[in-house]
C-alpha cells in the first residue's frame, strides 16, 4: 500500500525542512537520498558518524578513496570546510546536543514518538545496532521518513512499538508517503497530507485517531 | 634514545597471548590494521576477545581472525553487514559469544578506559534491551543508563604517518576508534603507512601523541604527498 508520494518525493519534502546552517545526519537508506535534494541557496553541513563533517556527495572514478567513507561503507567525497575527528568526538557530537537534526528510517515510530529501526526481534535475526541508538537519543530534533505501511498493509505508525525499542519519545516528526505528522508526549499531529485524502481517510486507513496541527 | 619502532608486524604482536583482550581499530575495512591482524592469525594466539565496531567483512583481516576459531568473544556494534558471512555463521552456531554495544556507547567506554574513568551516564539505550539489568539514574529530568569503562591488554590500529616516538597522524575517516583505542590499551601497537623523522609531524596535528603508543611498524601504503592530509 503505498501513498501520494514517492521516495524521492519523500526525501525532498524532509529536505524542505531542513534550514540553513544546519549540522544534519542522514541515516543509511531513504535518509540518504535527503542530500539529493538539500536546497542548493542554504549551506547546510552533513555529519557522518564515522568522523566527519562536511560530507559531500558520494564519489566516483578517480575520487574514490577507501580511507573517505561514510556511514554505509561508501566512498564519498570531502566539502571545502570539512574536518575529520575520532568516534568518541563524532559520537559526542550527537549525544552532546550539537547536531540539529537527524534523519533516520524507521521499522514503527509511536503516537508519542517511540522509535523501532536496529532489530525486527526474530529469534534468527543477528542484531546489529551501530549508532542508531545514540542518534536517535542525542540529536535535538529527530526526523524519521518511512512509507506508513508496510508491503503488506500494515500501519507503522503504532499506539506502542511491537518491534525492539532504539529510544522512547525520541521522534519529533514522520514524514511518510501520506502525510507529515508532528509527534510529543501529548501524541499526534497531522502538519500536512499528500493527495486527496482527508483526515477521516486517513483515520481510517491508520485505525489512529488524528488532529489536525 | 627511545625508539618504539619495531621491524615488522610479525614482531610487534609477537608476545599477544592466548586470552588476550585485543581491540582493533577501523569502520569496515577503512583504518582496519590488516597487516598487524594477518601477522596475529599467523602467530597463532587463541581464546581472544576483540573489540571493533564490526565483526569482518569478506573473508579477510579480522573476518580471517574469526574464521580461524581464534576468537572467543567480540564487543561490537554492527556485526551484520552484507559480507559478514564468517561472523554470521560463527554466531549462528553458538561458537562466538557477542556483546553488542550501540556504537557511541561503545567508543565513549574505550575513551573513558583510556582516561581513568570507571563509568558514565549516558542517556544513550534508555529503555531499550541494550540497557536490560544495568544501573539507571534520573539526573535532572533525564534517564541515564551507566556503562563501565572498556580496556585491553592490546590494541592493534592503522595510521597514516609515526615516528619513533609513537606519534600518530591519520587519514580522512580511517581515524575513527584509533585514538580512542590506543589510548585505552597496554600495549598499543600502530601500524603506519610509513614512518617519519621526528619533528616531521607538526606537533599541532600530532592525534595520537606518543605516550600512548608502545610500538610502530611500517607497512608502506602511504599515498603520494598530492593526497596526504596531516
Amino acid at each position: 500500500m503505498r501513498g501520494p508520494l514517492g521516495r524521492d518525493d519523500m526525501a525532498q519534502r524532509v529536505a524542505q525542512d531542513i534550514a540553513e546552517g544546519a549540522y544534519v545526519n542522514l541515516g543509511i537508506g531513504l535518509p540518504t537520498k535527503v542530500a539529493n535534494f538539500l536546497p542548493p541557496d542554504r549551506e547546510i553541513i552533513l555529519h557522518t558518524e564515522n568522523g566527519m563533517l562536511g560530507m559531500g556527495p558520494v564519489a566516483e572514478g578517480n575520487q574514490i578513496d577507501h580511507d573517505l567513507i561514510n556511514a554505509g561503507k561508501i566512498p564519498v567525497t570531502e566539502l571545502p570546510g570539512a574536518s575529520y575527528f575520532h568516534q568518541a568526538d563524532s559520537f559526542g557530537m550527537m549525544r552532546g546536543g550539537h547536531l540539529d537534526i537527524c534523519v533516520l528510517g524507521a521499522f514503527q515510530v509511536s503516537t508519542s514518538g517511540d522509535l523501532a529501526n536496529w532489530h525486527t526481534g526474530a529469534p534468527d535475526a543477528i542484531p546489529a545496532v551501530g549508532g542508531a541508538m545514540d542518534l536517535a537519543s542525542g540529536a535535538k530534533k529527530v526526523f524519521v521518513v518511512m512509507e506508513l505501511f508496510t508491503r503488506d498493509g500494515q500501519c507503522k505508525l503504532v499506539q506502542e512499538c511491537t518491534y525492539p525499542l532504539t529510544g522512547i519519545g525520541c521522534v519529533n516528526a514522520l514524514y511518510t508517503d501520506y502525510a507529515v505528522f508532528d509527534l510529543s508526549a501529548d501524541g499526534v499531529q497531522v502538519r500536512e497530507i499528500f493527495g486527496d485524502n482527508t483526515l477521516e481517510q486517513l483515520e481510517e486507513l491508520t485505525g489512529l485517531s488524528l488532529n489536525r496541527a | 634514545m627511545i625508539s618504539k619502532i619495531v621491524e615488522s608486524a610479525a614482531d610487534a604482536v609477537r608476545d599477544i597471548p592466548d586470552g588476550a583482550a585485543v581491540m582493533i581499530g577501523g569502520f569496515g575495512t577503512a583504518g582496519q590494521p590488516v597487516e598487524l591482524i594477518d601477522a596475529l592469525l599467523e602467530q597463532g594466539a587463541s581464546d581472544l576477545t576483540i573489540v571493533n565496531n564490526n565483526a569482518g567483512n569478506g573473508t579477510t583481516g579480522l573476518a580471517a581472525l574469526l574464521a580461524a576459531g581464534r576468537v572467543r568473544k567480540i564487543i561490537c556494534s554492527f556485526p551484520r553487514q552484507v559480507d559478514s558471512q564468517i561472523f554470521d555463521g560463527l554466531y549462528r552456531q553458538g561458537k562466538l559469544e557477542l556483546e553488542l554495544v550501540p556504537q557511541g556507547t561503545l567508543a565513549e567506554r574505550i575513551r573513558a578506559g583510556g582516561a581513568g574513568i570507571a563509568g558514565f551516564f549516558t542517556p544513550t539505550a534508555f529503555g531499550t534491551t541494550l540497557a536490560e539489568g544495568k544501573e539507571t539514574r534520573h539526573i535532572n529530568g533525564r534517564d541515564y543508563v551507566l556503562e563501565e569503562a572498556l580496556v585491553a591488554d592490546y590494541a592493534l590500529i592503522k595510521a597514516h604517518r609515526g615516528d619513533r616516538l609513537g606519534n600518530l597522524v591519520y587519514r580522512k575517516t580511517a581515524r575513527n576508534f584509533g585514538p580512542v583505542m590506543a589510548s585505552a590499551a597496554t600495549v598499543t601497537i600502530a601500524q603506519v603507512g610509513s614512518v617519519v623523522d621526528a619533528g616531521a609531524l607538526d606537533p599541532e596535528a600530532v592525534v595520537t601523541p606518543g605516550i600512548f603508543v608502545e610500538r610502530v611498524v611500517e607497512v608502506g601504503g602511504a599515498l603520494p604527498p598530492t593526497t596526504e592530509g596531516q
